[in-house]
């Protein structure tokens, strides 16, 4: 025991990474260039949602795996920028970059009320209050005239970026998502790696220890949640955008569930991670359609199995393996 | 110089032959395959589709047709989703069914950014012949103003004047309560008021009170699915229809009197487009249905789908190709026939008019067996049937 420990300590200093890890680097330009071939050879319109999916878990995995904190209700987040986007898009008839900021915008400003709420609980009262504030929003949606109930925003115009560019060809419109997307998650990666990140990893593994350290915790966790909302917000606004509609699907509780389970499978902690969980679900959720209701069981096998034989996600697990972060 | 012209114009017609020879269709079965509208639509509409194309002996007159299904889970997201892929990836040239007005207009406005062509069956809303309405949309079976309107009036006529409704507090069950109360009152009948649940709600007791205590007649239950199968359910335990009150359901199909059974269901009167036990045709139909349906027999929706295919079907042999416009003209301008729904028009708007039929249903007593449910109490006309072409406010209609 002593032995490992003091390697491990003689080692810590060398394995640190100053700056970027190079093999961060080289996964960022495998998957780029991957994403950009992507739309030739797979359906653009597919590949999309996959990337807002992405986005979305990526946002919840700021919050689960760096802040140690879990929100059951983040589709409040990203439902609601997405009816926000929607309406500016099609009621107001606003350009869809102005239309997606607006939608950011509802996002971040209903995260700061309801995260200024939810912080002051820990743990599983954390999770309900989110979860309540969520379906909260969710009853909002149903029956606000707005949001249009069942039948949601549709038919929302994909309009012209910045008034120039067209965005009714799905090719045009995935590279403008891509470019969101990558932008977002580097954004994401920065967050993670800066001082702040590193304050809320404190945080995450031994609050009380912050609070000694003199941090004031809980603008910490609140700005986390901000971000983590905002996030989720400029994914579901994407999305509104994308499919052209925004619904009530977007809100329910189990658009929350869902995205916790891309997270968790693909592995919590992680910068990849989020990534490869939401490709594995949302691949799933298409080529799996045929068997209907069947899909929410091989979702829960699939859950469990990972719950069950690695608990770390599929890219926690490759990391354990290479030992690299990943 | 002749002779070029002469190949040139053999090979124009050969080439033209070739293409009215063969003409491959793919028809996509889009509904609930999982979930509450399971029963209604489901692997039956599938089934109902490849009847039409049986019937219609699609293959001995050079059409390729084949079928393919997926499952919306009423989802309008998903419900997009596919048949976006379907149209883009698969080569679908026309959607059938599509249960869930939701899921329908998403459907809806994919179809008319394609150029392809939706035939509805499954979907209740009436906008989409009205402010929703598209070219290359055909609403098939029923609507609910056609419902309401059917069970509304027809029960007035019946002597059955004052109304109290227990209504979905959302879009859709405010609609249907608006538009049955106006047609109630329309026909001289009273409405004495209206509760609203929660959507979804699971304890209807204290609703089903105030409208005992309320004194009305009919007891008009403005709310679908789960919502509507609970009510009954409970209203039973209460025996309210015992006590002499009537329940209308405004959107209720054979498959939910099925579920229920006669014990709970009976007396509840209900507007439908087409009951299996309607007369010779219908009979027989539905006996070949239920023999590949595991004994179950079709719903208003399944018929709906196999009289939308078979007259898309016939509108491919006359037109000779899959030209989207002419496609839907030809279905505008001419009458379908069928055996389950008779003689048909397309209206301008998208809108199949047909007769619709009021239903009570039967007593255990009555029923002489499984799916004998319905006693016919009226029929409405095709002409009054539906909502007039002016009032829809389609943009189809000048």
């Amino acid at each position: 025991m002593t032995t490992q420990s003091e390697t491990g300590l003689v080692a810590a200093p060398a394995a640190r990474p100053v700056g970027t890890p190079r093999h961060h680097v080289i996964i960022f330009f495998v998957l780029l260039a991957l994403l950009l071939i992507a739309p030739f050879v797979l359906y653009p319109v597919f590949v999309m949602k996959v990337l807002c999916f992405a986005l979305f878990a990526s946002a919840l995995n700021l919050l689960l795996g760096f802040g140690g904190l879990l929100s059951f209700g983040h589709a409040a987040f990203f439902g609601s920028a997405s009816y926000v986007a929607a309406h500016a898009a099609k009621v107001w008839g606003l350009n869809p970059e102005i239309a997606i900021l607006l939608g950011v915008g509802a996002a971040a400003l209903l995260g700061l009320g309801i995260g200024a709420l939810a912080i002051r609980r820990q743990g599983i009262y954390f999770a309900m209050v989110t979860l309540a504030f969520a379906q909260m929003v969710y009853f909002i949606a149903v029956q606000a005239p707005f949001t249009g109930g069942e039948d949601g925003i549709q038919a929302v115009p994909r309009g012209r970026l910045f008034g120039v560019i067209d965005l009714s060809s799905d090719f045009t419109l995935y590279f403008v998502v891509l470019t969101i997307v990558v932008a977002a998650l580097l954004g994401i990666y920065r967050i993670i790696h800066s001082p702040f990140g590193q304050v809320l990893k404190a945080i995450r593994d031994n609050e009380p220890r912050s609070i000694s350290l003199g941090y004031k915790v809980d603008r910490y966790k609140l700005a986390v949640f901000v971000m983590s909302a905002s996030l989720a917000g400029l994914a579901g606004a994407t999305k509104a955008i994308v499919f052209q509609l925004s619904s009530l699907t977007d809100v329910y509780w189990s658009m929350s569930g869902e995205v916790v389970l891309m997270t968790l499978l693909g592995g919590m902690g992680t910068v990849f991670g989020p990534l490869v969980g939401a490709a594995v679900i949302i691949t799933m959720e298409n080529y799996l359609a045929g068997f209907g209701a069947w899909v929410t069981v091989i979702q829960g096998v699939i859950f469990v199995a990972s719950v069950m034989l690695f608990r770390e996600g599929i890219i926690g697990v490759i990391a354990k393996w290479l030992k690299k972060p990943l | 110089m002749k002779l070029p012209i002469l190949i040139l114009a053999t090979a124009a017609s050969l080439l033209m032959a070739g293409t009215a020879m063969a003409t491959d269709i793919k028809i996509g079965v889009l509904n609930d395959r999982s979930g509450t509208y399971a029963d209604l639509s489901g692997e039956g509409s599938v089934i109902a589709a490849r009847m039409a194309v049986e019937d219609f002996d699609a293959a001995t007159k050079g059409i390729n047709v084949e079928i393919v299904s997926a499952d919306h889970q009423n989802k309008p997201d998903i419900a997009s989703t596919i048949a976006r892929e379907w149209y883009d990836q698969d080569g679908v040239d026309m959607i059938a069914d599509v249960p869930t007005s939701s899921a329908a207009f998403a459907v809806n406005d994919v179809t008319r950014d394609k150029n392809k062509i939706f035939m509805d069956s499954g979907a209740g809303s009436a906008d989409l012949t009205g402010s929703k309405c598209s070219p290359n949309t055909v609403h098939w079976t029923y609507d609910t103003w056609a419902l309401a309107h059917g069970t509304g009036s027809a029960m007035v006529q019946e002597g059955f004047k004052k109304w109290f409704f227990i209504t979905a507090d959302y879009a859709f069950g405010q609609a249907l309560e608006k538009d049955t109360s106006a047609v109630v009152t329309a026909a001289g009948g009273e409405v004495l008021g209206a509760v609203r649940h929660p959507f979804p709600g699971t304890d209807f007791s204290s609703y089903l009170l105030q409208a005992q205590a309320s004194g009305a007649q009919v007891i008009g239950l403005a709310n679908a699915g789960g919502d509507t199968v609970n009510t009954i359910k409970q209203a039973a335990e209460f025996g309210i229809t015992q006590a002499g009150q009537s329940l209308a359901g405004l959107l209720i199909f054979i498959t939910d009197v099925h579920a229920l059974g006669l014990e709970t269901a009976q007396g509840l009167v209900l507007t439908e487009a087409f009951y299996w036990d309607l007369n010779d045709e219908t009979r027989a139909w539905s006996k070949r249905f239920a023999e590949q349906n595991g004994g179950n027999m079709p719903t208003m929706v399944q018929a709906g789908v196999y009289g939308s295919v078979l007259h898309y079907l016939k509108a491919v042999e006359a037109t000779g190709g899959k030209d989207t416009a002419a496609l839907m003209d030809w279905m505008k301008a001419n009458p379908s026939q069928d055996p389950l729904f008779g003689e048909g028009t397309i209206r301008a708007d998208g809108r199949h008019v047909h007769d619709m039929y009021l239903f009570k249903v039967k007593s255990p007593a009555e029923s002489k067996g499984p799916w004998d449910y319905y006693n016919l109490m009226a029929t409405i006309p095709a002409k009054d049937a539906f909502r007039p072409l002016a009032e829809g406010g389609c943009d189809l209609v000048k």
